[in-house]
């Protein structure tokens, strides 16, 4: 039985980010315990594609016709810190619609709903490690952190990788957005590298003649441990 | 070696994504073991309601065995059980699962864990998930859990479930405050 490593210190976020306000109130005081990595740590729930035949992965599939905005194509691999590719597991994305909007009653921007556009999918890796789903770019939106601010262009991804402790939900956003530098969610972690690896790059290979635009975005789950837990 | 993913905030709108998968029933009707209901808040630094967050669990059937390829222990599956839950907080803050109570898994150097369920915390305003664990009320076991002993003792019982009615546990999350819950380092 082998444990999952560490984060490498700068790369994750701490619970108190006070440029997002709405930390303060919703962060732990006391220091977290460290504890070590048991049967309970290193396994996981997997899920098949049985019981994700309600969503899909053509997000622009959803309605009668077809959703307003770009369409675009979302693809990339999902490995642990070693590179190997983290199989059948499941991607979870969400996003706002092309006018910046989600379909959510808490969101109360003054920007159209798309009846033909619901903004979730969900699909699992394939055998190397890939994922791919189709959408249309979403917009950006204004949210009150602080004075005029708006949240970049983003998808929102949930994955649990082969165990508990290799759970992720992240952002992925989109290459040359002006508002990056000035949004306290992406702007998160001291290590500039790993804030960067959340931007997607434009992608030729999956561009499609005709139809859409190709973004890639790679997801790294946790590596594991080379030394083995004491059982 | 490219360091992991950086962690996100699950934000606002999480049920768009993730409520396909809402699990507030954990072990469909013929799953051995003894049921139990638990029901809970999440409450903020001034006990206020956190009307967002999403909580998961993963836990062990009845014998103490996961639903998964790296537990090899000579213990039964549970056919129909994963041992996944995820549910949501309403208005008032308000979550609740039901479940049966897991068996007994190993843990560190030939110690028996505690019966317990691991859980993810997610919530707008969190960059990056909490995790902590729930135990039983009256579990003998509880008293020698590897884990739970790492928590200062004035502390544990706030992962430690309250006896409600028969059949019905409560936890509350509590964010911050005199008794903030125990959260882990994973």
């Amino acid at each position: 039985m082998r444990a999952y490593r560490r984060y490498q210190p700068g790369t994750q976020p701490s619970h108190n980010h006070p440029p997002y306000v709405s930390s303060a109130e919703r962060h732990p005081k006391q220091p977290l315990i460290v504890i070590p990595h048991t049967l309970s740590e290193i396994t996981g729930p997997q899920f098949t594609l049985d019981e994700l035949r309600k969503s899909s992965a053509d997000l622009t599939k959803h309605g009668q016709g077809e959703p307003l905005g770009e369409r675009i194509v979302v693809s990339g691999k999902v490995t642990d810190e070693d590179g190997r590719p983290v199989r059948r597991t499941l991607v979870e994305v969400w996003q706002a619609n092309a006018a910046g909007r989600y379909l959510h009653k808490v969101d109360q921007h003054d920007a159209p709903l798309d009846p033909n556009f619901r903004g979730c999918g969900h699909m699992l890796t394939d055998d190397d490690g890939h994922y791919r789903f189709v959408t249309i770019k979403p917009g950006a939106y204004p949210w009150r952190n602080h004075n005029n601010a708006w949240r970049p262009q983003h998808i929102h991804f949930s994955l649990f990788g082969p165990a508990f402790a290799t759970r992720i939900v992240t952002q992925m956003y989109f290459p040359g957005d002006p508002l990056l530098p000035f949004d306290p969610i992406y702007n998160c972690t001291a290590d500039e590298e790993a804030r960067k690896r959340l931007i997607s790059s434009f992608d030729w290979e999956t561009t499609i003649p005709e139809i859409s635009l190709g973004y890639k975005f790679d997801i790294v789950l946790r590596g594991r441990d080379t030394t083995p837990i004491e059982e | 070696m490219i360091p992991a993913t950086t962690s996100q905030t699950v934000g606002p709108y999480y049920a768009i994504g993730l409520n396909l998968l809402l699990t507030p029933d954990m072990a469909a009707p013929g799953v051995l073991g003894e049921r139990f209901a638990l029901e809970g808040r999440v409450l903020d630094s001034n006990r206020k309601p956190i009307p967002d967050a999403v909580i998961e669990i993963w836990q062990a059937n009845a014998a103490g065995k996961y639903a998964h390829e790296e537990d090899t222990q000579d213990k039964p599956l549970a056919a129909a059980f994963r041992g996944f839950g995820r549910v949501g907080t309403d208005k008032d803050g308000v979550f609740r699962l039901t479940s049966i109570k897991p068996g007994s898994v190993p843990g560190p150097n030939g110690t028996m864990q505690a019966p317990h369920l691991v859980v993810t915390v997610l919530m707008r305003g969190l960059m990056i998930r909490l995790t902590t664990r729930l135990y039983f009320p009256d579990e003998p076991l509880n008293a020698t859990d590897p884990i739970l002993n790492l928590v200062p003792e004035a502390r544990r019982a706030t992962i430690i479930a309250k006896k409600a009615e028969p059949g019905v546990i409560h936890w509350d999350v509590l964010m911050q405050g005199d008794d903030e819950t125990v959260f882990f380092d994973v």
